[in-house]
């Protein structure tokens, strides 16, 4: 009978943070990675925010693939013939550390995977588990290419659907007003290019948001994010908006009219697509939150349901690291205690309890409530276009004074509404 | 070219391993839920279509495995794992 310290479900960042922390405390690991290779079938936007984690792997950094740091923020509003884009940048988003790096996970998971083994870790891919081993109810193990393989916890890092956590009975199939999907194109593109394109030096990197018609109101956004000889460019949107269909547009089509509109086609051009990609992301927040441990099992990463939404920002590869270190924390307590029951394990949401995980679900519970709201992707953004066209517009008879341009668009139930709105996004 | 790929030769862009049967299934009878009538829209590689008779219809070939079918169609209507180890998309910039 094979028997492990630990075996880990998946090689993830939550999976293989905590491979990479537990081998470094010297247990017995085993990583269990359906893919090729770790990556293979992992994807982001995206972009990793290195300032949670930095000190949790503070050796890690230095040799990561990182693509590029983030050096231009930029958020586009978009309505059907018209963008209006806010950027950010300067001096002070050149500084080290830096806050943010664009990221392609099948690079760096592989890498990641490496340094874990390094560390003693224990890595077999092309291998699905199957099922758990419970053994008076408890977990004990799990079934995979055939084979029986036994530990005193498996940590579940299987991804959005986790399987493993159902298997384990502590969560169910999850429902699509908890979830969004994001899909995307790689587009390969000379580095020289991409600098000279968006005004960058060395390797500084570009992100940006689009939000309004760039999901046709529905609730998400697109995205574009710089690597070194790559744009990732996608499209994040609720299921639950895109499956009820109103209006009703198969999701392919809205990354096919992104990459159309004039505004993306210029940065784009010239580039070869060499990879499409989707993926399911958790969204739900707080409030959609599975039981996060149980008697010999941990779940970490997108299987705890660890990624979130606010809107600016959608993170969760911060939350995948962590809550895989906490994880590990647990699983090295609970050997200390000798008690790898659920008891045993609850350290686990002590520790998450004290960490920016948890605080920062608590403190944005309300957030996929207040998004979710139409107007916020539909009607402000085509309102904020047609002001533009109308304060930037230039007759050839006598232009209206800026003040009544503007006011015409806020009358009394528009600033009503507004103010209403306004309530809801201060709980973000 | 970054020009409007056709979303056959996009998913053609990516390696995929066969695997020995599908991973996701309609379950028999369920041709034409209206449950099932959602996939055809969020599906992000397209994979599935309503015929003319109403019921939907599924190729499993080029799944990203995204996950997105099972969350918005459910289990009562899809039969829906993972392939085998080692099988199925195989991203190398993900």
């Amino acid at each position: 009978m094979e028997k492990f310290d630990v075996i880990i479900v998946g090689a993830g960042l939550a999976g293989l943070a905590a491979a990479y922390t537990l081998a470094g405390e010297g247990l017995e690991v085993l990583v269990l990675e359906r893919g090729d290779y770790p990556g293979a079938k992992n994807v982001t936007g995206g972009r990793l925010y290195l300032n949670p984690v930095r000190e949790l792997f503070p050796d890690l950094w230095k040799k990561a693939p990182l693509e590029r740091f983030i050096s231009h923020e930029g958020v586009t509003i978009m309505s059907r013939e018209r963008s209006v884009t806010i950027n950010y940048e300067g001096d002070e988003l050149r500084q080290e550390p830096y806050q943010s790096y664009s990221i392609l996970r099948a690079r760096f998971d592989r890498w990641l995977a490496k340094q874990a083994e390094r560390k003693g870790a224990m890595l077999v891919d092309k291998t699905r588990v199957d099922d758990l081993i419970k053994v008076d109810g408890r977990v004990s193990g799990v079934v995979a290419g055939g084979d029986e393989l036994y530990a005193d916890v498996v940590i579940a890092c299987d991804g959005v659907l986790s399987l493993v956590a159902e298997k384990a009975g502590l969560r169910q199939p999850g429902k699509p007003e908890d979830y969004a999907v994001g899909f995307k194109e790689i587009i390969e593109l000379d580095q020289k290019l991409i600098n000279e394109r968006f005004g960058l030096e060395g390797n500084e990197g570009l992100a940006r948001m689009f939000m309004g018609e760039v999901t046709r109101g529905k609730f998400g956004g697109g995205f574009l994010y710089t690597n070194k000889d790559s744009i990732s460019l996608g499209i994040v949107v609720g299921i639950k908006d895109l499956m009820q269909g109103q209006p009703a547009v198969q999701a392919p089509l809205l990354l096919d009219e992104f990459k159309q509109r004039p505004e993306i086609a210029v940065l784009i051009r010239g580039g070869e697509t060499v990879e499409y990609s989707a993926h399911a992301i958790p969204e739900g927040g707080y409030q959609a939150m599975s039981k996060l441990f149980g008697d010999g099992i941990l779940l970490a990463g997108d299987a705890a349901g660890f990624s979130m939404n606010i809107g600016v920002t959608v993170r969760g590869m911060e939350y995948a690291l962590a809550s895989g270190y906490y994880a590990a924390q647990a699983v090295l307590a609970a050997k200390k205690a000798e008690d790898f029951s659920a008891r045993g394990l609850a350290v686990y949401q002590e520790l998450l309890g004290q960490s920016f995980v948890m605080e920062d679900f608590k403190n944005f519970q309300k957030a996929p409530h207040a998004l979710e709201n139409p107007r916020l992707f539909q009607h402000y953004p085509e309102m904020l276009g047609n002001m533009m066209r109308d304060i930037y517009a230039v007759p050839a008879g006598p232009k209206n004074r800026l003040y009544p341009t503007i006011k015409q668009y806020l009358g009394f139930s528009e600033l009503w509404s507004m103010l209403g709105d306004a309530r809801k996004v201060m709980k973000i | 070219m970054s020009e409007i790929l056709g979303l056959k030769a996009k998913l053609g862009l990516d390696v995929f391993k066969a695997d020995k049967e599908a991973h996701i299934k309609i379950r028999p009878g369920m041709e034409k839920d209206a449950r099932l009538k959602r996939a055809v829209l969020v599906c992000p590689a397209g994979l599935y279509s309503e015929n003319s008779e109403g019921a939907v219809e599924f190729t499993i070939d080029g799944c990203l495995e995204c996950g997105t079918c099972r969350l918005a169609c459910g289990t009562e209507v899809l039969e829906w794992n993972y392939p085998g180890g080692g099988s199925g998309v195989q991203f190398r910039f993900g």
